[in-house]
């Protein structure tokens, strides 16, 4: 990869999540650079939340192997949890897949922002409250005053993960992870909610990490797209080129099912991601793979450049013996 | 809201009539003659049906049970043969605070033992810390408490002579002296408790503390102990309370002995001398007394969830 062109806030090198003897990411390698989207993007999983929940230090009964580094921090990975507790909310911020079930039933949903914004920012009840109706506006929820003493599950969906957006935003992250924030919403509330987190993270010049299922819409709102598979990168690289240059045989299967769907010749991927005992040694979607030769099974594949740099940019990456 | 709290209190009435007939028949079937007890081995047959017509049990059941029944619910609960006592005097005015100040004493005990256990045991989970904690807990379950509260005495009591041996002393009178007396009955009847709570407060935290809302706290930064502690245990208020309200009958069942170990004047010791002396009105006042109790309290647990849990509040 190339590291000197651009400033990375995040740079994620080789991480690998062991479950048992099940190996849930492997030697994952991304890097973000500044005011930068990078959209995850596989099938469920393939290991793009448990990337999420690694930086954060959240993953439990795991090992975790790699590098994660943050801009000024060093290796999120071997920080002391006290670190951890000081970086969380403030450098680094989560949105999680279901905002009805990731606040707090009890708390009314101001308290939840105002308590935030008194302990990362030390500000006075008063303060907070302030603070905490303006990040309501700003999060585009209508009457932020009344809805302040509203309990999470007097408030929809949208409303919801609008609240948790309002959360994530208070201590001002430099990176942003957003883990499927929409795929508990209503389809007409999830470009809504994609659209808030991008104007919002891009406002403050934050970075944002968007673990997503849907390549179409990774391509639309985000900067990079990395496509995973069984937890492994397969291709990663420029929204534009992932989704119309791609190279890697998934990203295409990946593509023709997302964007054909009433096309007669519709190509879902065939098969199932093998159970991790049955994970083949190499790379891992040859057993679903039209274009295997015979070293896929027992070699994997390193991520290199997808086009010699004279004809392509220079961070399109694929991981493939045989591409496109 | 207050609706709800009627449908309640209405529901409570039919309970309570269901209970003070049960009791009244039961007793009526049970064995021995308390005329017989009162007028002890020697008497006539005249004194005999005197006596009896004069208590009214030669009337048929139902007007027994209604002339009793009538009379209770005024206040008139009788007089005890054996107190020399007006009943209501007697179990309600002197016996019942006893048992009262005990069941609190120890429950709040409980409770301020229990939970904090609890909690250690759900965040210390399968540590040696957690592994003794289970077996104290288990021990605390199956440990007989007349026997605890034998060894209590005879320990603190009689050797260390740290404690009174027996004795109760209203803490509404002299409230450190009383709170002095309660310590080894206290101690005696929670064990129970505090095993019970420990156990269930470790299982509901554990469960609470897998639920995405404390994974969303802990990514904004919120310290460990404000997870476990502000978002945890706020969250398991509501099964604890309605599992003690249930125990709560275990309770009071723990009173009688505790109360008849450390010689405690409390409604378990009247219940006890009353069902040996064959004082149905005082068997039944202390039943009655009991029931409204425990079905007082189970209605104030129904009438806690919507302040325990917001989701139970009706819209506004």
């Amino acid at each position: 990869m190339n590291d000197t062109a651009l400033y990375h806030v995040l740079s994620i090198k080789d991480l690998t999540v062991f479950r048992g003897a099940a190996k849930i990411l492997d030697r994952v390698t991304l890097a973000l650079a500044q005011g930068e989207t990078l959209a995850l993007v596989g099938e469920s999983g393939a290991g793009k939340s448990t990337i999420a929940t690694a930086i954060m230090r959240l993953l439990e009964n795991a090992r975790v192997t790699g590098s994660a580094t943050l801009a000024g921090e060093g290796d999120l990975l071997t920080l002391s949890e006290r670190k951890m507790v000081k970086l969380r909310g403030r450098r680094l911020a989560m949105i999680f897949q279901d905002a009805g079930t990731a606040l707090n039933p009890s708390y009314t949903v101001g308290r939840q922002l105002s308590t935030t914004l008194q302990r990362i920012h030390g500000l006075s009840k008063s303060d907070a409250r302030k603070q905490a109706i303006d990040l309501f506006t700003s999060v585009g929820i209508n009457d932020p005053e009344g809805r302040m003493s509203a309990f999470p599950h007097q408030l929809s969906g949208g409303m919801q993960q609008r609240v948790m957006v309002a959360i994530a935003l208070a201590g001002s992250p430099d990176l942003l992870l957003a883990d499927e924030p929409t795929s508990a919403l209503d389809v007409t509330i999830q470009a809504q909610i994609v659209r808030l987190i991008l104007k919002l993270t891009r406002e403050r010049g934050a970075s944002c990490v968007f673990v997503l299922h849907d390549l179409a819409l990774a391509s639309q709102a985000c900067d990079r797209i990395a496509v995973l598979y069984a937890g492994q990168v397969v291709e990663s690289g420029p929204a534009r080129d992932v989704l119309e240059r791609h190279r890697h045989p998934y990203t295409k299967q990946l593509k023709s099912c997302v964007l054909e769907i009433g096309a007669k010749d519709l190509v879902a991927p065939e098969g199932t991601v093998p159970s991790h005992d049955q994970m083949p040694n190499g790379c891992r979607f040859c057993t679903r793979c039209p274009r295997a030769v015979a070293r896929c099974a027992d070699e994997t594949p390193p991520l290199v450049p997808a086009r010699p740099t004279a004809t392509g940019p220079l961070d399109h990456h694929i991981a493939c013996w045989n591409p496109e | 809201m207050l609706f709800k709290a009627l449908g309640k209190i209405a529901q409570t009435c039919v309970v309570l009539f269901v209970v003070s007939v049960a009791s009244f028949g039961l007793l009526k079937l049970a064995p021995g003659d308390p005329i017989q007890i009162m007028l002890g081995s020697e008497y006539s047959q005249e004194s005999y049906d005197s006596l009896r017509s004069e208590l009214g049990l030669d009337q048929p059941f139902l007007v027994q049970y209604a002339d009793w029944a009538i009379q209770f619910v005024q206040g008139n609960w009788g007089t005890s043969y054996v107190a020399r006592a007006e009943i209501f005097t007697y179990a309600f005015k002197e016996a019942l605070p006893v048992t009262l100040t005990l069941a609190s004493f120890s429950l709040v005990f409980a409770i301020l033992v229990g939970v904090p256990l609890g909690v250690l045991s759900a965040i210390k989970k399968d540590t040696i810390f957690d592994a003794g904690s289970a077996v104290l807990a288990l021990t605390g379950t199956a440990f007989p408490s007349f026997l605890l509260g034998i060894l209590l005495i005879w320990f603190f009591a009689v050797k260390l002579q740290l404690f009174p041996v027996m004795g109760y002393v209203s803490p509404w009178e002299n409230f450190w002296l009383g709170i002095y007396h309660m310590i080894l009955p206290g101690l005696t009847l929670s064990t129970y408790f505090i095993a019970m709570i420990t156990r269930l407060t470790r299982a509901t935290l554990i469960e609470v503390l897998e639920q995405p809302y404390i994974a969303a706290a802990r990514a904004r930064g919120e310290p460990n102990w404000r997870v476990v502690w502000v978002h945890g245990v706020r969250n398991i208020a509501m099964p604890l309370v309605t599992i003690l309200g249930l125990q709560l009958g275990v309770l009071l069942q723990g009173t009688v002995l505790t109360e008849t170990v450390f010689n405690l004047p409390g409604v378990g010791q009247m219940l006890t001398s009353a069902v040996l002396g064959r004082e149905y009105l005082v068997v039944q006042a202390g039943v009655m007394m009991t029931a409204v109790l425990f079905i007082g309290v189970n209605l104030l647990v129904d009438l806690s969830y919507p302040f325990l849990d917001p989701r139970l509040r009706t819209s506004k």
